[in-house]
């Protein structure tokens, strides 16, 4: 195991068609990699969107960072101050490169990935945009995304219920970066977990579907309440059932005051200018951040 | 089920902090989390028995303190103090409240044997 980073031996299975890596943190093992090249974080064999970071493997299924890892002696210390680490590297990188990073968040069967392939597929003559997929197993997704044109990353949690940020900074060296470009992250479908982790995203996006009942901001405040912005989405299922979207804004409303509401369907694209109009706000601020720490 | 990932997260911690005190068993942890952590206090013990088992702080008595949640009211300007997000305003009933914290998960103190 590697005692800078913490990152696990590097136990590389290939499969038919793309790189799996695995990630085993109780089973040292030789482990080579340079920590002095002069970029933040380290780098194992990138395989440019192909690849598959599978965390599951593990003795326990799950792999998470700050466990036998390197130790930062801290008295009253934040407990995820490790993953906070991370994220922070990860915002550096990204803002380096004037890349803006939205980490979605939602239910699992919301539509995040039917939404995220109606934007490749609508702004990729504006913008790069790369994804990095996050599922407890299966490639689906990425190779959904891909089938786009888009390069994805699919980052497999095993056990675990959410991403974190030291996956994030994996994905990152797998992944090209387009100076000015769009990074969507797409995190485990879970309403609760993925609320607790920050992965270094610029903003945090909640993406909630009309048939999953008005008062899942009450019932998941959390999420609701981390996020700057939600997607009510299947909008075009509205008319086919008892829902009420005045009810569900004042919901998320009462758990976050400042959150911004877009209705909008990934199926016919209804509503999807107001969120692209949001995008272009965001990634011209992003620029203008890069542009200025130069 | 993110319980686990972060007691991991405080195992990790606390091995460090016991080795550079030089601590073999670990008996007591205070803890601070705020109650508007994503953090349950009853799952967290649950996880923290569960994976401590085996590790120096197998023993450990968790201390939790939930410090109450201080808000101003944007409507009447009032102090208050909440227990979750969706409480309002104790003086006016109003929705529009600026929270100060309430999201901490800390680790204050440990107490070795």
């Amino acid at each position: 195991m590697c005692t800078v980073c913490g990152c696990g031996g590097g136990k590389e299975t290939a499969t038919a068609g793309e790189a799996v890596k695995r990630i085993d943190d109780d089973k040292p093992q030789n482990h080579e990699h340079d920590h002095i090249s002069g970029r933040d974080h380290h780098h194992h064999d990138a395989q440019v969107s192909n690849a598959r970071h599978d965390y599951g493997s593990g003795v326990a299924g799950l792999h998470v960072p700050g466990l036998s890892q390197q130790r930062i002696i801290q008295i009253e210390r934040n407990i995820l101050s490790k993953n906070a680490e991370y994220a922070a590297a990860n915002r550096a990188r990204l803002a380096a490169a004037g890349v803006f990073a939205l980490n979605i968040m939602s239910s699992p069967g919301s539509g995040k990935t039917t939404l995220l392939v109606r934007v490749i597929t609508d702004l990729h003559n504006r913008y790069p945009i790369a994804v990095i997929e996050g599922d407890q197993q299966t490639s689906n997704d990425a190779e959904r995304i891909r089938a786009t044109g888009a390069p994805a990353i699919q980052v497999n949690t095993g056990k675990g219920c959410h991403l974190d940020a030291h996956m994030i900074g994996h994905a990152l060296d797998a992944l090209p970066l387009v100076t000015g470009g769009l990074l969507f992250i797409e995190n485990v479908g879970n309403l609760v977990c993925p609320a607790a982790f920050d992965l270094g995203e610029a903003r945090k996006v909640v993406v909630f579907s009309v048939t999953e009942g008005e008062d899942k901001p009450i019932k998941y405040p959390d999420i609701f309440a981390t996020a700057e912005l939600m997607l009510v989405n299947k909008a075009d299922l509205i008319p086919h059932l008892e829902f009420d979207l005045a009810r569900t804004i004042e919901y998320a409303r009462r758990v976050n005051p400042r959150i911004e509401v877009f209705v909008v369907s990934a199926r016919t694209g209804e509503g999807m200018p107001g969120f692209y109009a949001w995008i272009d706000r965001h990634a011209e601020a992003a620029r203008a951040t890069m542009k200025a720490a130069e | 089920m993110h319980e686990v990932s972060i007691c991991e997260h405080l195992l990790g911690i606390l091995d460090h902090e016991a080795r550079q005190h030089g601590v073999t068993r670990i008996t007591r942890l205070k803890l601070e989390i705020g109650r508007l952590s994503c953090l349950d206090p009853d799952a967290l013990r649950f996880a923290f028995d569960a994976m401590a088992l085996g590790t120096i702080a197998e023993a450990a008595k968790l201390q939790i303190d939930q410090p109450p949640i201080r808000a101003t009211c944007k409507d009447c300007g009032a102090a208050t103090e909440l227990d979750s997000r969706l409480e309002t305003c104790g003086s006016c009933g109003g929705t529009r409240l600026d929270i100060l914290g309430g999201d901490e998960m800390r680790l204050l103190e440990m107490e070795a044997a």
